[in-house]
């Protein structure tokens, strides 16, 4: 290329920047034109006022605030591969994509009655829905948001529809998702997203709650919210099948009520084990990776629903339901004990960490805010103010399978 | 809900609140405490809006016709097989029934 075409290009950038700033966008800062990039941002879901914060996790500030998304609860967000553009699926079925430069909604459809969550496949093009009213799975464009398939999620021989949970992408622009009311995994295959192909796992375990994929995008893993268990399905062979592992992981003792649905959205692995919440349980049970046995359980402060690796593996960090929910804690992996337990305030929901994890952003529900911890000191060095915050998605997500 | 509803059924709880002098004891810190775990605990399941998710929607219309001491129960002890879980721990069984009246009223805030 020749040095007046990046000339041009970058001036073309440059005016198309000054544009944004002078619609009053989140780019501008300290008043002069200045280019900005996303790969430090995120979202976070202020739920109850069904909308979205902007954040700057260099600056530990917000940006922007979205409104206009709807209805919050258990709301998610996964990112276009640029890193500009966070997909937000609220509870009501709306699908939201948000424009983190600009700081405001780039297109919403209301796509289902009731919605859970989504996913974006392995090339970027396409945005997978997961739904429980009516129960399936929608494909989308992910830049036009145009419908491209709808999946029923049909089972038994009575046409009934169940709802969908633990819907992730996997390699070979595939998605995974479980059936909570068919006892069910659907692999399905999106390489022709008009068009898609399913494969079904049948008697899988009794009512999959969520699921996940490992970080290599290789294995699957359902939760088990009628049994002690989890599926498995190896997605390199998936003609084997799904398989059950940890069975009887409660020994037979009554679980405890579960006050909130445990999740498995992020793979907490080190070390070659891996760490998943026991539903019903004050336990974090470790897996060993190798022979999908259980390598140890670690009593915990309550029942875990966020059991998240720090990056390097080296930590895992849980938060708890009720009414264990203004606690944290943090794990050792190498010693598999705790060597922290945080009390950050009422209704811890959620936490994320930065993308290589110094920091830990928790959202702390009932006292409307948002902090931020030190990783290796534990210390406090950041709180936001937020609207009953639930989830945070960083934009670094957009690189990692399965998130 | 138009405005007029709205301000019946308000008027309708308040009398209720009056011939239930054990909603009456619920104190105005302690219903704003309820109307939160509502809202924001049940709300993880039934929806913010009470329009349902992994639990069945609470609207009126959804509740309508089953028996408030029913709804009461369930929120008390639980339905054994799904994840409702018993909220006794939580709750006095005032403030169960407070809950209800709550739901099929729709008065959610």
């Amino acid at each position: 290329m020749v040095g007046a075409g990046v000339d041009q290009w970058v001036g073309a950038v440059m005016v198309r920047y000054a544009a944004l700033i002078a619609a009053g966008t989140v780019v501008a800062t300290a008043g002069c034109t200045t280019l900005r990039a996303t790969g430090d941002l995120g979202l976070v879901v202020e739920r109850a006022t069904g909308s979205v914060q902007v954040v700057d996790t260099s600056q530990r500030a917000p940006l922007a605030q979205i409104t206009g998304l709807g209805d919050l609860s258990h709301a998610s967000v996964v990112y276009s591969r640029d890193q500009r553009y966070g997909y937000v699926f609220g509870r009501d079925g709306g699908l939201t994509k948000v424009d983190l430069l600009r700081g405001r909604v780039d297109k919403r459809v209301v796509q289902a009655g009731n919605a859970i969550g989504g996913a974006i496949s392995q090339d970027g093009r396409v945005v997978a829905v997961s739904n429980y009213q009516p129960g399936g799975v929608k494909l989308f464009d992910a830049d036009s948001l145009a419908l491209l398939a709808e999946i029923p999620a049909t089972f038994g021989g009575e046409g009934k529809r169940s709802k969908v949970v633990g819907l992730v992408d996997a390699p070979g622009r595939r998605f995974v998702c479980s059936l909570y009311d068919g006892d069910e995994i659907w692999l399905i295959d999106a390489r022709d997203p008009r068009k898609p192909g399913v494969t079904k796992f049948s008697g899988v375990g009794k009512q999959p709650y969520d699921g996940t994929v490992t970080p290599d995008g290789r294995f699957y893993i359902a939760g088990l919210f009628g049994e002690d268990g989890l599926a498995l399905v190896d997605l390199w062979h998936p003609d084997r099948g799904a398989r059950r592992i940890l069975r009887g992981y409660g020994r037979g003792e009554q679980a405890l009520p579960v006050y909130k649905m445990p999740h498995l959205d992020s793979w907490a692995m080190a070390g070659g084990r891996a760490f998943v919440p026991a539903a019903g349980r004050h336990e974090v049970l470790v897996i060993d990776m190798q022979t999908w046995k259980e390598a140890a359980r670690i009593s915990v402060a309550g029942q875990p629903i966020f059991v998240v690796a720090r990056p390097d593996g080296r930590q895992v960090w849980v938060n708890y339901a009720l009414p264990n929910n203004d606690v944290v804690q943090v794990i050792d992996t190498e010693t598999a004990q705790i060597v922290k337990t945080l009390k950050p305030g009422k209704a811890v929901l959620h936490l994320e960490f930065t993308p290589r994890g110094e920091a830990v952003w928790l959202s702390v529900r009932d006292e409307n805010r948002v902090e931020v911890y030190d990783t290796e000191t534990f210390e406090r060095v950041a709180q936001l103010t937020a609207a009953k915050p639930s989830g945070i998605f960083f934009t670094s997500r957009a690189h990692r399978i399965g998130l | 809900m138009t405005h007029v509803q709205r301000a019946a059924t308000l008027a309708a709880v308040a009398s209720a609140l009056v011939v239930s002098l054990a909603w009456a004891d619920i104190a105005a810190p302690r219903r704003a405490a309820l109307s939160n775990l509502l809202v924001q605990d049940c709300g993880s399941c039934h929806g913010l809006t009470m329009r349902g998710g992994l639990g069945p929607a609470l609207t009126p219309e959804a509740l309508a016709g089953k028996p408030p001491v029913m709804l009461r129960d369930v929120i008390l002890h639980g339905r054994p097989g799904t994840p409702m879980p018993p909220w006794q721990p939580f709750l006095t069984v005032e403030e169960a029934e407070w809950l209800v009246q709550v739901l099929i009223n729709g008065l959610v805030p």
